[in-house]
């Protein structure tokens, strides 16, 4: 697949669960060895393609996590590279035992997708957003977690996937019209946080659909000249589209700013900004470090947007509690 | 020569004995003899490989869901010279490669780590329809208890409506489990739930190898699976249907009347 203007468009529309079906389906193309696999979440996986293409290399497990992993785990094992869908709830939490023996224990070469992490299923509510997957699967040994920002994002962490033997788990967020965070192609390396801009007052590191947000909330604490004594602050933004193995070295790079500041769809127990806190919590000299995330309560369901509100991660929301936190350590 | 798998049997017998009067701990020693004949049967006349042919992938495999199976696993394995003694007898000692439940290991013909049950099933119909396995055979020794565990129902839903035929499943069906009977904790009607789930199923006698040769060998076009009735602690009397033996040490006095019965036992099938 060619990566140019239109297709980053195109992938964008279509949202992260089109742009992995979408991009599995070419990568199939030229791997026979490559298998879908989905627990009844065909078309909401974007596979409707890949599954009228290559009925052969496309199994539904029916309603049944547990067995989607086993059966992903042995296929593995015998020379295919499987790709296996469902809501990132359930992989994560349902199948958790599951992707601990088979992925961690064994090391089979399974690619996991979660689909819809985060807010992105809305008016399903409760059990279909994946707010914990990251907490959960974090200390399973052997297990690679990515998370992509934007659509071809997701097109990069899908092909790069196929092309490692390590048991992946690759975390899907936000809706339909997903925000391009990348406007041209770029270099893609798992385990390389991505500088979107460089700075020396705020650090900003941020994953999934949240490095959109955080951008953009960058981009209004400067435009607010009140902070910062008429300043303009000087914001460095990582992306961190690998959760694990975390890159130790670009974190460690922002322990001069005055602030750190994770930003994550996702529990603020366990996910990005506990696993940045491993990385800098034995140095002597860092920054005081903001979480910003899911607090720890099951808010009364809405769309996705509404949600996004309702837990503070709107780029509005976030530029307010980073400003607050920032005028409370300036001086 | 080759062994009598009846012979082959006796021998795992004494090894299981053997192995966990040595460890002077406890061990899951009633599950292991009643494996006794359903790996021998399935080592000497079944399986495909041997020592030299472990990493090849045109080979059958073989996964013990029931890890706590194990002992007699490893007993099957050094009486077909697939590990050796020393392996052998490295069985539960720390940093081993043979510990209580199995941990793959393709060099040491362990095909699956199990210690968890309920997981064996769904992997092996992913090896079976793998794109390296399509011509081998996948066999999978279960407990009883362990159907138990949803996730068996989904796998077996799965293969029944696929027909993976290159699937046998053996139930090593000895009617009980950790706490007790089987019938007190959770009763249900296993040949009729895998028949409804599209298996072939056969039941027989899993202390008679010739019963057990017949059914592993009869042709069917669907996933088969071997209901074989078992005692748990088969062969020494004082542990057969005991529940305190699941897992359990073994005294010196105990570990002398087993090896006199396991002796007594012998000159009976010698004859």
């Amino acid at each position: 697949m060619e990566i140019n203007n239109l297709t980053i468009r195109t992938l964008s529309m279509l949202g992260q669960r089109g742009a992995f079906g979408t991009t599995l389906y070419e990568i199939a193309k030229d791997n026979n060895d490559i298998i879908a696999l989905t627990a009844d979440l065909c078309n909401t996986s974007g596979l409707d393609r890949f599954k009228e293409s290559y009925p052969n290399r496309f199994i539904n497990t029916g309603i049944a996590e547990q067995n989607l992993i086993g059966i992903a785990a042995g296929l593995a094992e015998g020379g295919n590279i499987p790709y296996a869908t469902t809501f990132s709830n359930f992989i994560a939490l349902r199948a958790c035992e599951q992707i601990r023996h088979f992925l961690g224990y064994m090391k089979e070469n399974v690619k996991l997708v979660g689909l819809a992490s985060g807010f992105a299923m809305g008016l399903f509510g409760i059990t279909h957003y994946g707010i914990e997957d990251i907490a959960a699967l974090r200390s399973i040994n052997n297990l690679t977690i990515l998370s992509p920002s934007d659509c071809l994002e997701v097109y990069k962490c899908t092909l790069a996937a196929s092309q490692t033997n390590c048991p992946t788990y690759i975390r899907l967020s936000g809706i339909m019209n997903n925000p391009i965070v990348h406007k041209n192609d770029y270099d893609f390396e798992i385990g390389k946080a991505e500088i979107i801009q460089d700075g020396n007052d705020i650090a900003i590191l941020a994953t999934g659909s949240m490095v959109n947000n955080a951008i953009k909330a960058a981009q209004i604490i400067n435009n607010e000249s009140a902070v910062g004594g008429g300043r303009k602050l000087s914001i460095k933004i990582v992306n961190i589209h690998t959760i694990k193995p975390i890159d130790a070295d670009s974190i460690l790079n922002c322990l001069k700013a005055k602030l750190i500041v994770t930003v994550e769809e996702h529990s603020i127990i366990g996910g990005l900004g506990s696993s940045v806190a491993e990385c800098i919590a034995s140095e002597r000299n860092k920054p005081i470090q903001l979480f910003i995330g899911v607090s720890n309560e099951y808010k009364k369901a809405g769309n996705y947007n509404y949600m996004l509100e309702q837990y503070g991660l709107t780029p509005q929301l976030i530029a307010k509690k980073i400003i607050e936190k920032f005028n409370t350590i300036k001086n | 020569m080759k062994l009598s798998s009846a012979v082959l049997a006796d021998k795992i017998r004494f090894d299981i004995l053997e192995r966990v009067y040595s460890i002077k701990d406890g061990a899951h020693i009633a599950s292991a003899f009643s494996l006794a004949e359903i790996l021998a049967v399935l080592f000497n006349d079944i399986l495909n490989f041997k020592r030299t042919d472990l990493t090849s992938l045109n080979r059958d495999k073989f996964i013990l869901s029931k890890g706590h199976g194990a002992l007699a696993y490893y007993c099957a394995l050094y009486e077909m010279n697939i590990i050796t003694e020393e392996e052998y007898k490295s069985f539960d000692t720390n940093g081993g490669y043979f510990p209580a439940q199995p941990s793959k290991s393709r060099e040491l013909g362990i095909d699956f780590s199990s210690g968890t049950l309920g997981l064996g099933l769904s992997y092996a119909a992913g090896l079976a329809i793998s794109k390296l396995n399509k011509n081998n055979r996948i066999y999978v020794i279960l407990g009883d208890g362990e159907h138990n565990e949803g996730s068996i129902w989904e796998s077996a839903m799965f293969i029944g409506h696929h027909k993976i035929s290159n699937i046998t499943a053996v139930v090593d069906y000895n009617s009980m489990q950790s706490d007790g009977f089987s019938k007190d904790i959770l009763q249900f009607d296993l040949p009729k739930m895998y028949s409804a789930c599209s298996w072939e199923v056969i039941e027989c006698d899993g202390h008679n190898v010739e019963e057990l040769k017949n059914a592993f060998n009869r042709p069917t076009l669907k996933p088969k699976v071997i209901i074989a009735k078992t005692i748990k602690g088969k062969g020494i009397s004082f542990m057969e249907n005991k529940k305190e033996w699941h897992h359990n040490r073994i005294s010196e006095e105990q570990y002398k009347m087993a090896l006199k019965e396991l002796q007594e036992r012998e000159v009976k099938i010698g004859n």
